[in-house]
């Protein structure tokens, strides 16, 4: 014991000699070099943290601005009145059921001018949508006048056309490297010469459901769906949280069961929200046997994923109401719950709300638990109800970024966009909520 | 009648029992509302409740138990061969007379008991849901009228309303209890149900991850279900976004509390928020296209072989992700340090950085401690990112350049798909999901356990 100390004090060079005391400028040098760097790495690090924010929206916006737009054919389509209206009469299930396809098609060969040569033809549909006899069908249908004419009409390009269309690299690269060849090139310059070909508003993109060819594809079944989970997490987290926090906040006794509850609400707020995926699956679908990708069963997981939310935004409002309110309402012979129900809560509401918005803003963007309870569904047809199958916003940016099309990176970054401007929406509401209907006491 | 027919119906009631109940009082005071007990609106309430809570109590348990008793009629009726059968045939016989009774298409030759077994059921179930309707809406009435005839200046109407609302606050903060108990339970259930198919230990033990997805039916598919591999995993990934959020959260909390403007400080604490508040969803498409494909040209032009998912890609994403969580909570932290020691240690002549580095941070250190564990436990819960960016193969491997597989992501790709719930392939899920949870459960009890302990009481 001795010994060491001994050692050490030896070693030591500042036991030696004694300190000294007058202005040593090389250490203070030293100590304001590090002083710098020390806030060097502070704003670094800041830096670091903005830089990414920018990165990463700068990425999606360029990526995802072009699918707002879509490239679409005008063709000289002869509404062939022998097809659609066989006998002279405008029959709707003959409207409904012609060949479509065999129109665009005729109409696509004569304007590009191919006879027979099958490859030719072939090379020569690739230009357009799949779903271009729907979009006819729907002309004609909201139309029907339009029979027997040869009217123009703007046919979607295909995803093949669109891209290389947006992305002009392309055009350099070898032809085996393309998804166009030279003379599908040389038509769609043709076309492009004649005025034919433009780039419309992506209707499409906000309106149509799933599909798998991209320029058909839309985000509208996914858009509905989440709706209508936000609808549900309103009606049912909005008021169980408000009642649950009413009664923790104002009548809870303290004692175990309260602190019981508390910690909790607590807990759940950090549970891994993939949790309430296998809660949900475990007992909504496998034990009350409900429908699988229903937007209601979506809905009934968020809301009890954003409970803790709003019963903790809940009661730190409530709080904040000053006692003087409850006082002299109990002054005037209102009872406990008529203070709470007609004074407290109203003036609590402003703050309740601004929490369940936020609380129903993350819950809009959260995917994992929706994953388990089959929201991952190629649904095309709206859902009348919420007990009908639909996906939701960020599971179907999940999908499509799992999509091997090119054209659906855009439409993800797209898609992503639209989700981030919904949330951004929320949490503007939110503030400005808090901004104009919170009072200071 | 159907469901929401009769809730309608009893709903009306509810209303009618407002208006009557409201009407009987203020009548029975000859008009003078101040003679009653209580405020008229009271009355009201109470005649609604008495005809709304009976009835949907009622109606509640009678949806639940009608297809459990239906199932066991039609169960104790089938021919005693058809009751032999194991329980998966026997489910699939029920659910043959399930879709004869409900009118959709059934493969194959229908046998005559099951045909029986499907008429019986249509005709049980009208007679049952026309019990259902005539209790329910009877009970709606009785209550009403039991209500309404003991309307009377003297009742004391608002006690029993205010009664009623206190025990409806009671169950809505029993929810979270539920929620609680529902979690627990329902992957405890399963998860034993899985443990009686693959022993414990080879779950917690095993090293290797080969669940062997079967065809549907066969008997004896032994796969492999070692959780080592997706721990380590999980573990890794989570190392490596602590290495980003840690340093960068905690510095940029450090400047934006010690060092940064006021107005600084006003813009970039909620930009830096942002980050937190993005969609994982968002961050696991980014990583997927855009930070992965350059980390592997980086590098390919190092000489590295990156691959396109692998630990580091999804590790920094999520570490970005996490910065906020770090830097918030260590900011109030810091903040909380009271400004005394921060003046004693700068009177002594140490700079700025050496009073945060000696004085402010170790006061700190316990809430800081705290605010890390709880970034850990988000960054192990956390499911999009990896199931986007880190790969879905079980390597148990130290190069974070190669791709691993988490807890999280084995849980979705075990779940997603055709589910068949007896099979260990699926029930896995279960087991991990209670794993997550303990495992989260525990850092979050234990953060909040340190910042209790640890806090230094400085007033």
């Amino acid at each position: 014991m001795t010994d060491s100390t001994l050692r050490m004090s030896t070693a030591d060079p500042l036991a030696r000699t004694p300190r000294k005391l007058t202005f040593d400028s090389k250490r203070i040098r030293a100590r304001y070099a590090a002083e710098r760097r020390f806030r060097a790495y502070g704003v670094a690090a800041i830096v670091f943290g903005l830089a990414f924010l920018v990165w990463l929206f700068a990425t999606l916006i360029l990526q995802g601005y072009g699918a707002l737009q879509q490239t679409r054919i005008k063709f000289d389509v002869t509404l062939d009145r022998e097809i659609l209206a066989p006998g002279g009469t405008v029959d709707d299930t003959a409207l409904r059921t012609a060949d479509y396809t065999a129109m665009v098609r005729t109409a696509l060969r004569t304007t590009l001018g191919i006879g027979s040569d099958r490859v030719a033809r072939r090379e020569a549909y690739a230009l357009m949508s799949n779903g271009a006899d729907s979009e006819l069908r729907r002309i004609v249908l909201a139309d029907p006048t339009l029979i027997g004419k040869t009217v123009p009409v703007w046919i979607s390009a295909s995803a093949d056309v669109d891209t290389f269309l947006k992305d002009q690299k392309q055009r350099q690269l070898a032809e085996d490297r393309r998804r166009l060849n030279d003379r599908q090139i040389a038509w769609i310059d043709r076309l492009t010469a004649d005025g034919r070909i433009d780039r419309q508003f992506n209707t499409a993109l906000f309106v149509n459901g799933a599909s798998s060819d991209p320029e058909q594809a839309g985000m509208g079944v996914a858009i509905v769906g989440s709706l209508y989970m936000m609808l549900v997490v309103l009606l049912t987290a909005l008021p169980v949280g408000v009642a649950a926090a009413v009664y923790l906040e104002e009548f809870a006794p303290r004692n175990r069961w309260t602190d019981l509850i508390e910690v909790n609400i607590n807990n759940l707020a950090a549970v891994p929200s993939i949790v309430f995926g296998l809660l949900g699956l475990a007992i909504f679908l496998n034990f009350f046997g409900m429908p699988r990708s229903a937007p209601v069963v979506g809905g009934l997981v968020l809301s009890l994923m954003t409970l803790p939310v709003v019963i903790i935004a809940t009661r730190a409002s409530i709080k904040a109401v000053p006692p003087s309110i409850r006082e002299a309402a109990l002054g005037v012979g209102a009872s406990k719950m008529q203070v709470i129900m007609h004074h407290v809560v109203p003036l609590a509401m402003p703050g309740v709300l601004t929490g369940t918005i936020i609380g129903m803003a993350r819950a809009l963007g959260e995917t994992a638990p929706l994953l388990l309870i089959g929201m991952v569904a190629f649904v095309v047809a709206y859902p009348a109800t919420p007990f009908d199958p639909a996906t939701a916003l960020p599971v179907q940016i999940y999908m499509w970024a799992g999509a091997s099309e090119r054209a659906f990176v855009e439409r993800t970054s797209a898609a992503i966009l639209i989700l981030l401007a919904f949330l951004v929406v929320m949490n503007a509401t939110a503030v400005i909520l808090r901004r104009r209907f919170e009072r200071r006491w | 009648m159907s469901t929401p027919l009769v809730l309608a119906a009893v709903l009306l009631m509810t209303l009618a029992g407002f208006a009557a109940g409201r009407q009987r009082a203020l009548a029975s005071s000859g008009g003078h509302a101040r003679s009653l007990h209580s405020r008229p609106a009271y009355y009201g309430s109470y005649v609604a409740l008495w005809a709304a809570v009976p009835a949907f109590l009622l109606l509640a348990l009678w949806v639940v138990a009608q297809p459990l008793v239906i199932d066991m009629m039609i169960r104790s009726h089938l021919p005693e061969e058809i009751r032999g059968l194991t329980r998966d045939k026997l489910s699939l016989v029920l659910t043959t007379i399930d879709n004869i009774a409900t009118g959709r298409a059934v493969a194959g030759e229908v046998p005559a008991y099951a045909r029986e077994a499907a008429a019986r059921k249509v005709e049980l179930q009208a007679s049952a849901n026309w019990a259902m309707a005539v209790l329910a809406i009877g009970l709606a009435v009785i209550g009403f009228l039991f209500a309404w005839r003991r309307v009377n200046p003297m009742l004391r109407a608002r006690n029993s309303v205010e009664r009623a609302t206190i025990v409806a606050l009671i169950a809505c903060s029993g929810i979270a209890i539920l929620t609680t108990v529902g979690i627990v339970f329902s992957m405890l259930f399963e998860t034993l149900h899985f443990f009686s198919l693959v022993p414990p230990q080879d779950f917690f033990f095993g090293t290797v991850w080969d669940p062997r997805f079967t065809a549907a039916g066969s008997e004896g598919s032994a796969g492999q279900f070692g959780l080592i591999p997706l721990l380590w995993g999980t573990v890794f990934i989570s190392l490596v976004s602590m290495l980003v959020a840690v340093p960068v959260g905690l510095l940029s909390a450090i400047y934006l509390a010690e060092y940064a403007h006021k107005n600084v400080r006003a813009w970039v604490k909620p930009l830096l928020e942002i980050l937190a508040g993005i969609p994982t969803v968002v961050y696991g498409f980014f990583a997927l296209t855009t930070l992965g494909p350059l980390f592997r040209d980086i590098g390919a032009s190092l000489g590295f072989e990156v691959s396109a998912t692998s630990v580091l890609t999804a590790g920094v994403v999520m570490g970005v992700m996490i910065i906020p969580f770090v830097s918030s909570l260590s900011d109030d932290i810091i903040n909380a340090v009271p400004q005394s020691l921060r003046d004693g240690s700068l009177a002594l002549g140490a700079t700025q950085s050496e009073t945060i580095k000696r004085v402010v941070l170790p006061a700190a250190l316990p809430g800081i401690v705290g605010s890390i564990l709880l970034a850990v436990s988000r960054a192990i819960g956390e499911t999009m990112i990896v199931v986007m960016a880190a790969g879905i193969a079980a390597n148990l491997t130290l190069n974070p350049f190669e791709s691993v597989t988490t807890v999280t992501v084995k849980i979705v790709s075990q779940l997603t798909g055709d589910l068949e719930f007896n099979s260990p392939q699926t029930l896995v899920a279960f087991a991990l999901g209670l794993t997550l949870f303990v495992v989260t459960l525990g850092l979050n009890i234990y953060a909040l356990h340190i910042v209790r302990k640890y806090r230094e009481q400085y007033d």
